[in-house]
């Protein structure tokens, strides 16, 4: 084969070839063929779907027949509004930010650690150990928490074990995040979700350290800064997007999930779960489709200020 | 875990005082790792508790008996595991196609748009797995499309393309087009060049993309439940045993299984991307 595609003569003139020859010519022919394929199936299948179910949220649901109305109104919107439903959306933007501040808060040291001190294998151990609880189950990380957090559960009886069983009392007596047990309490749910998503967090702040020039730091240790005032006047600003960026998967993912706050927490409901009860059990697919565009919106609202910021080039 | 001597630096002797990690620091890192770590031992300990009614810490005794049970008592679990298996697969085939579609087209070209399907291309996961799942179950009952194998499928290869994109993406923004301006050059057709030249040189980014995908695949849950109508994965058996658990420790073995099949594929992705990591970080 190579013997002969290195011979000094003109290849055959094949149709294989002069295909070739087109689709070089004509670049945007091998452009539009590249691109029909992914754009049709994410342009039909997703963002026509997405279409639709937004189209759903201007119809309102009959009160009597439960039946669909298709004429446009506000009047599903306008239930979002309901001092109940408000609740749930604040309850759960509360939760999404909670939780992106601690996932921020825990991801920092490790990425911090990995990305400036780490060499060699301990950067590749590093890596994988991160990697590993990312992409494993998600469910079965979850059931984890289950067990840990359960009153008869291992930090019940680690509590216990220390003599601090009067501290995870007084915890679980606070007003808002406490409740009967860990696995019914807000607090429960806020550490289940920092757990879940924390990678998501740790990788794109150590991708961003990771590309803060060395010099950069030796510049400010020539100039006379202290490695704390180094620390947040060079190393803390350019590892900021990396921090939006992971932001974005954190918040993102809990505004939606409906799954953590249903086996993990108090049984108020989060805005996926109202998501999946309205389109399921009460078959309100307007009011589903409308709490849906929370999410979407805030998330519009997110992308914006975090590309403004940076983000997307650190993801 | 020792961390290795930092390597000597053409810098000298003034960045050395700060090269070393302080115990706070240190202390951070790897206790963020064993929060991240330790769940998952707890779950492997609970797969041989002899407790099959709670969660009791420490388990009173150990035993082999649950793998047995879910071996041959529960005829529910393999069909789950199965169908899970045939849309993993099925779903990583599309996604290998349409993502490296994607990404050849986005490396190659400047075009109008070319920002738009990069974020369209993201959107999906970026996005709360549930919008995507009600969006879909919505837009089939519009067009009265039955749940099927299929409908499954959609979903997850719609997610899927975005860890292919950006695997065989980073890639080819790593390769030379002067290879490929070579090949042509030597007198290989596109197609030639295509199979010599570009295919050997993604390969290894396509095949640890693929693997993610398929992890990702086999493990969705929340796009899953919208989409399966009666049907049941592993991950919706999961859901179900979690909300109505009948034997609690079954679950925990199967958890144990599902860990073993995905950390397989993750490992494998790591080390085929593992020398283009290093790669890209000594250019820096």
């Amino acid at each position: 084969m190579s013997a002969a595609a290195r011979a000094p003569s003109l290849p055959a003139d094949t149709a294989l070839r002069r295909l070739s020859t087109l689709l070089y010519r004509k670049s945007w022919l091998f452009l539009t063929l590249l691109l029909v394929p992914p754009v049709l199936w994410l342009g039909i299948v997703y963002l026509g779907s997405l279409i639709a179910l937004l189209a759903q949220s201007i119809f309102a649901i009959d009160d009597f027949t439960g039946m669909v109305v298709y004429k446009p109104t506000f009047a599903t919107y306008a239930q979002l509004f309901t001092p109940a439903n408000l609740g749930i959306i604040l309850r759960t933007v509360t939760m999404a930010a909670v939780v992106t501040v601690i996932c921020a808060g825990l991801a920092f040291p490790i990425a911090y650690y990995a990305a400036r001190y780490a060499r060699g294998r301990a950067k590749a151990a590093f890596y994988i150990l991160v990697m590993l609880p990312l992409w494993s189950s998600y469910l079965v990380r979850v059931y984890a928490w289950k067990l840990l957090l359960a009153r008869e559960g291992v930090v019940t009886w680690l509590a216990g074990e220390l003599h601090l069983g009067w501290l995870l009392d007084a915890v679980l007596a606070l007003p808002v995040v406490g409740g009967p047990s860990l696995s019914t309490a807000y607090l429960g749910t806020a550490i289940v979700f920092t757990y879940v998503w924390l990678p998501y967090m740790i990788l794109p702040v150590q991708a961003a350290l990771e590309r803060v020039p060395r010099s950069l730091i030796e510049a400010s240790a020539d100039l006379g800064g202290r490695p704390s005032r180094t620390f947040r006047s060079v190393i803390l600003p350019l590892a900021f997007p990396g921090i939006v960026a992971g932001s974005i998967f954190t918040f993102s993912l809990t505004l939606g999930d409906y799954i953590i706050p249903g086996i993990v927490g108090s049984s108020r409901p989060f805005i996926g779960q109202v998501v999946l009860q309205q389109q399921g059990t009460a078959g309100n697919i307007p009011l589903a489709a409308a709490f849906a565009v929370v999410p979407i919106v805030i998330m519009g609202i997110y992308l914006t200020i975090a590309k403004r910021l940076g983000a997307f080039d650190a993801l | 875990m020792p961390s290795e001597q930092p390597p000597k630096k053409a810098a000298g002797g003034r960045a050395e005082a700060g090269e070393r990690a302080s115990l706070t620091l240190k202390a951070a890192a790897f206790g963020g790792l064993l929060f991240l770590h330790l769940p998952l031992l707890f779950i492997i300990l609970y797969a041989f508790t002899t407790e099959d009614r709670s969660f009791a810490f420490p388990p009173p005794g150990l035993t082999l008996k649950w793998f047995s049970t879910a071996w041959f008592d529960r005829p529910d679990i393999w069909p789950a595991f199965g169908l899970s298996l045939r849309v993993a697969a099925v779903s990583t085939l599309i996604a290998l196609v349409l993502g490296t579609l994607a990404s050849a087209a986005v490396w190659r070209h400047r075009f109008f748009g070319r920002e738009t399907l990069s974020l369209l291309v993201i959107l999906p996961i970026a996005l709360p797995g549930i919008i995507t799942g009600i969006a879909l179950r919505s837009a089939y009952a519009l067009a009265d499309i039955p749940f099927s194998f299929w409908t499954i499928v959609i979903g997850h290869a719609t997610f899927c393309i975005v860890v292919v994109y950006n695997n065989a993406l980073a890639r080819f923004r790593r390769s030379a087009p002067s290879l490929i301006e070579a090949s042509m050059d030597l007198g290989a057709d596109g197609f030639q060049t295509f199979r010599h030249v570009v295919l050997p040189n993604v390969a290894t980014a396509l095949l640890a993309g693929g693997m993610l995908a398929f992890a990702l695949s086999f493990d969705e849950v929340i796009v899953t439940t919208f989409t399966a109508g009666q049907q049941t994965t592993l991950p919706i058996w999961m859901l179900g045993e979690l909300v109505r658990p009948r034997q609690r420790p079954v679950t925990n073995v199967v958890a144990v299984f599902v860990m073993a099949v995905t950390f397989v594929p993750i490992l494998a992705a790591y080390y085929l991307t593992r020398d283009t990591h290093d790669f890209s970080g000594g250019g820096k």
